[in-house]
C-alpha cells in the first residue's frame, strides 16, 4: 500500500511542547508554556477567549513563528519546519474550504500535494467522505452545503492523508447546539478509528469534558493545569481552574492552620478544609453544588457533614431528580447546592443550614478569579 | 390608468435628453463614415463604403491598427503581471508603508497626461526610446498599472487569506498555494485589470503623440494626425468600427457574466 494508507493510521504522534513563548511586540500572548501530549491522546485546550489557545495551536501547526522554546513531534524538532512540511492536519472554525473546488477536489487537495496517484487518490477520497457520511456529496460545491456539512468536509480533508496529529480550533464554534452534540460524537468516533493524536481547542468546558482524555486549562498565556476532566473537577490546583470547570461556590475569609487542616472563618462560622494553606496569601474554599446538603436549621452535623453555615434561600430550581438552591449567607456571598429531592422542599426566603464534609472543601489560594466563563 | 404626473414626465424627459447627449457624438460618427465626398460635414452627403475600404487598404491606417493591437496586448500582459504582484504585495504589507506604496502606484492616474508625456519624452530622447515598441509598451504600462492595482486590489480585499493557511496545512508550498488557491480566486480581478490595461493602451493618445515616429504610429495618433492634416472620413469609419467592436465585446461580456452569476 501507499505512504498515505493504513500503516501510519494506527499511530498517533507524541508532542513535546518545550517552554514556548510568543510575543507580539511588547505583548506576551504565550509565556514559557510546556506540555506533553501522548501518542493517540485526545487533548483539549480549554480557556477563556484570548488565553493563548489558538496561538499555541498555530505554533504547533507552523502558522506563526516561535518567539522562544521548541516543539517536538515524535522527538523530532519541528519548531522551524515550514507549515506545509509538518504533515499535520488542521480543522478551522471557519471551515476554510476552497470555494472554487468541489467537495471531492477539496478532499483530494492534500493527496495531490503528496503526489498520490489518481486511483489511490479516488479511493482515499471516497473512504474519507464515507467516514464523515458525505459520500453522496462529492460533486457539490462548498456553497451548496450547510455549515455542519462543510465542517465534515473540512474534517475529511484534514484526515485523508492520515496525519499522525490532527489540530482543531473550535471546529464546532459556528454551529448550533444540537448539531454540535452530533458532531462531537462523530469526532470522538473518528479519533478512535484513526488512532491519531488530536489537539482540540474550545472555550466550552462541557465540550472539553465530553471529548477529551486530558484537558489543558489556559489562562492569560499560561497553562494553569493539565489533567483528566475528573482530576480538574475534583482536584483543581488553582481557583481559576476550579471555577472554569463545572459549577462551584467560593467562600472567602481569614484562615489559620489547625493540625493537618486549615480553618477558614466565613460569615462568623469556622469551616475546616483538608491540607495546609496554599502559599502565603488569602485562601478560599471551593465547593461543588452536589457536595452541599441543604437541611432544616438546627439539624446539625449528620454523616460527618461538620461544616455548617446558615443562610437564606434566594432561588430554587426543580430539576426532576434534584433540587438546586441558591443560598445567601450572612456576609452576602452565595452558595449553590444541589440535593436529591426528598420530602418537602424549602421555600424561598426560608432560613436553612448548609452542611458538607470537610474533605469536600477544596482549599485554594485566592487568585482573584471570579466565576463566569 | 396611472394618474398623469408632471413631475414624473419631467424626470423621464430629462433622462432621455441626457442619454441622447451622451451617445450623440458616437451616433454622429456613423452616418459621416458613409459620406461619398471627402468631407467631414454633418449631415453627410450621398452614400458610399469607400472609407471603410480605404481603412483596410491603406497601410497607414490598417498598419496603425495592428500596431495598436500589438502594443495593447503586450501592455495588458506586462501591466497585469506587475500590477497583480504589486497589489498582492500591498495587501500583505498591512502597514503604513503599504498605503504609501499604493498611493505612489496610483499617481499615473492622477498626474495630468501632458505632464507625464513631457517627462517621458525627455527621458526617451536620452535613451533613444522614441518611436520604438519598447518605448510605447513601457509608457502605456506605466499608465495601465494603476487600473490593474485597483481591480486586483478590490478582489484581494474580499479574498479570504485564511484559505492560504489552510492550503499550507494540507502540504502546499507558497508557490503551489498561489497557483491553486489564490490565483483562481482573484482571477476575475486580474481579468478585468487586464481588460482595463488593454483599453488604456489602445485608447492612449497624449503620451503616444509625444513619443510617436513616422515608422511606428498607433491608431489614435494616426487618427489625430489625419484630422489635423485633412478632413478624411476614414476617421469616421475607424470610429464606427471601434464602436461596433467595443459594443460587441461589452455586450458579450455582460451576457456571459450574467449567465455565470445566474448559474
Ligand atoms: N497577530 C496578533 N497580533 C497581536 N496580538 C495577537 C495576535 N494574535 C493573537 N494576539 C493576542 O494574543 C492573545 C491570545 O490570542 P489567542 O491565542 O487567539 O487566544 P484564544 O485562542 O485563547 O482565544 C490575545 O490577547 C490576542 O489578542
Ligand atoms: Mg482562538
Amino acid at each position: 500500500m501507499n505512504a498515505v494508507s493504513n500503516e501510519a493510521a494506527s499511530k498517533g504522534a507524541a508532542i513535546d511542547i518545550d517552554g514556548i513563548s510568543k510575543f507580539y511586540g511588547s505583548f506576551t500572548a504565550l509565556e514559557k508554556v510546556s506540555l506533553r501530549v501522548e501518542p493517540g491522546e485526545f487533548m483539549s485546550f480549554l480557556g477563556p477567549s484570548g488565553s493563548g489557545k489558538t496561538t499555541t495551536l498555530n505554533l504547533i501547526a507552523g502558522f506563526t513563528d516561535l518567539s522562544g522554546g521548541d516543539i517536538r513531534l515524535d522527538a523530532r524538532s519541528i519548531g522551524h519546519v515550514p507549515a506545509h512540511k509538518r504533515n499535520i492536519g488542521v480543522v478551522f472554525q471557519h471551515y476554510a474550504l476552497f470555494p472554487h473546488m468541489s467537495v471531492a477536489q477539496n478532499v483530494a487537495y492534500p493527496l495531490k500535494q503528496r503526489r498520490v496517484g489518481k486511483a489511490e487518490r479516488t479511493r482515499a477520497v471516497e473512504e474519507a467522505l464515507r467516514k464523515v457520511q458525505l459520500d453522496s456529496f462529492a460533486h457539490r460545491y462548498p456553497s451548496e452545503l450547510s455549515g455542519g456539512q462543510q465542517q465534515r468536509v473540512a474534517l475529511a480533508r484534514a484526515m485523508v492523508f492520515n496525519p499522525s496529529l490532527l489540530l482543531m480550533d473550535e471546529p464546532l464554534g459556528a454551529l448550533d447546539k444540537k448539531l454540535r452534540e452530533v458532531l462531537q460524537l462523530e469526532i470522538k468516533r473518528i479519533h478512535r478509528e484513526l488512532g491519531s493524536t488530536f489537539v482540540y481547542v474550545t472555550h466550552d468546558q462541557e465540550e472539553a469534558l465530553v471529548l477529551s482524555d486530558r484537558i489543558a486549562v489556559f489562562n492569560k498565556g499560561r497553562i494553569e493545569q493539565v489533567g483528566t476532566g475528573q482530576a480538574l473537577y475534583t482536584a483543581p490546583q488553582t481557583l481559576f481552574v476550579g471555577q472554569f470547570i463545572g459549577e462551584s461556590s467560593v467562600l472567602r475569609g481569614p484562615h489559620r492552620s489547625a493540625g493537618g487542616e486549615t480553618v477558614l472563618t466565613v460569615a462568623g462560622t469556622t469551616l475546616a478544609a483538608p491540607g495546609a494553606a496554599r502559599g502565603e496569601g488569602a485562601q478560599v474554599i471551593l465547593l461543588r453544588p452536589e457536595a452541599v446538603m441543604v437541611q432544616a436549621p438546627g439539624t446539625g452535623p449528620q454523616e460527618g457533614r461538620s461544616n455548617i453555615l446558615s443562610g437564606v434561600v434566594r432561588e430554587m430550581l426543580y430539576l426532576g431528580s434534584a433540587m438546586k438552591y441558591e443560598v445567601t449567607l450572612a456576609d452576602g456571598s452565595h452558595v449553590t447546592a444541589r440535593t436529591p429531592t426528598q420530602g418537602a422542599p424549602f421555600a424561598l426566603g426560608a432560613t436553612v443550614e448548609l452542611a458538607w464534609r470537610p474533605q469536600e472543601s477544596v482549599l485554594l489560594a485566592d487568585d482573584g478569579s471570579t466565576a463566569g466563563h | 390608468m396611472t394618474r398623469f404626473r408632471p413631475g414624473r414626465l419631467l424626470l423621464q424627459l430629462s433622462c432621455l435628453l441626457i442619454a441622447i447627449w451622451l451617445v450623440a457624438p458616437t451616433l454622429v460618427v456613423i452616418p459621416m463614415s458613409f459620406a461619398d465626398r471627402k468631407s467631414l460635414a454633418f449631415p453627410p452627403q450621398g452614400f458610399s463604403t469607400q472609407w471603410y475600404a480605404n481603412f483596410f487598404a491603406n497601410p497607414q491606417w490598417f498598419g496603425s491598427l495592428v500596431v495598436s493591437l500589438k502594443i495593447a496586448a503586450m501592455v495588458a500582459v506586462v501591466a497585469t503581471i506587475i500590477g497583480t504582484m504589486a497589489a498582492i504585495g500591498i495587501e500583505r504589507l498591512k502597514t503604513r508603508a503599504g498605503g504609501i506604496i499604493r498611493v505612489l502606484l496610483l499617481t499615473p492616474m492622477i498626474v495630468p497626461g501632458v505632464v507625464l508625456a513631457v517627462g517621458i519624452y525627455a527621458v526617451y530622447l536620452d535613451t533613444r526610446l522614441v518611436g520604438t515598441w519598447t518605448g510605447y509598451v513601457l509608457a502605456h504600462t506605466l499608465l495601465a498599472i494603476p487600473f490593474v492595482v485597483i481591480a486586483v486590489g478590490a478582489n484581494l480585499a474580499v479574498f479570504d487569506a485564511r484559505l492560504e493557511t489552510a492550503a499550507a496545512s494540507l502540504g502546499a508550498s507558497r508557490l503551489t498555494t498561489f497557483f491553486t488557491v489564490t490565483l483562481p480566486l482573484i482571477l476575475p480581478g486580474i481579468l478585468s485589470g487586464a481588460l482595463f490595461a488593454f483599453v488604456t493602451s489602445f485608447d492612449e493618445v497624449i503620451v503616444s503623440l509625444f513619443i510617436t515616429s513616422p515608422q511606428l504610429k498607433t491608431l489614435p495618433v494616426q487618427i489625430f494626425s489625419s484630422m489635423t492634416r485633412d478632413a478624411d472620413p476614414t476617421v469616421a469609419a475607424v470610429g464606427s468600427l471601434i464602436f461596433l467592436a467595443t459594443t460587441l465585446i461589452i455586450g458579450l461580456g455582460l451576457i456571459f457574466g450574467l449567465r455565470r452569476r445566474g448559474a
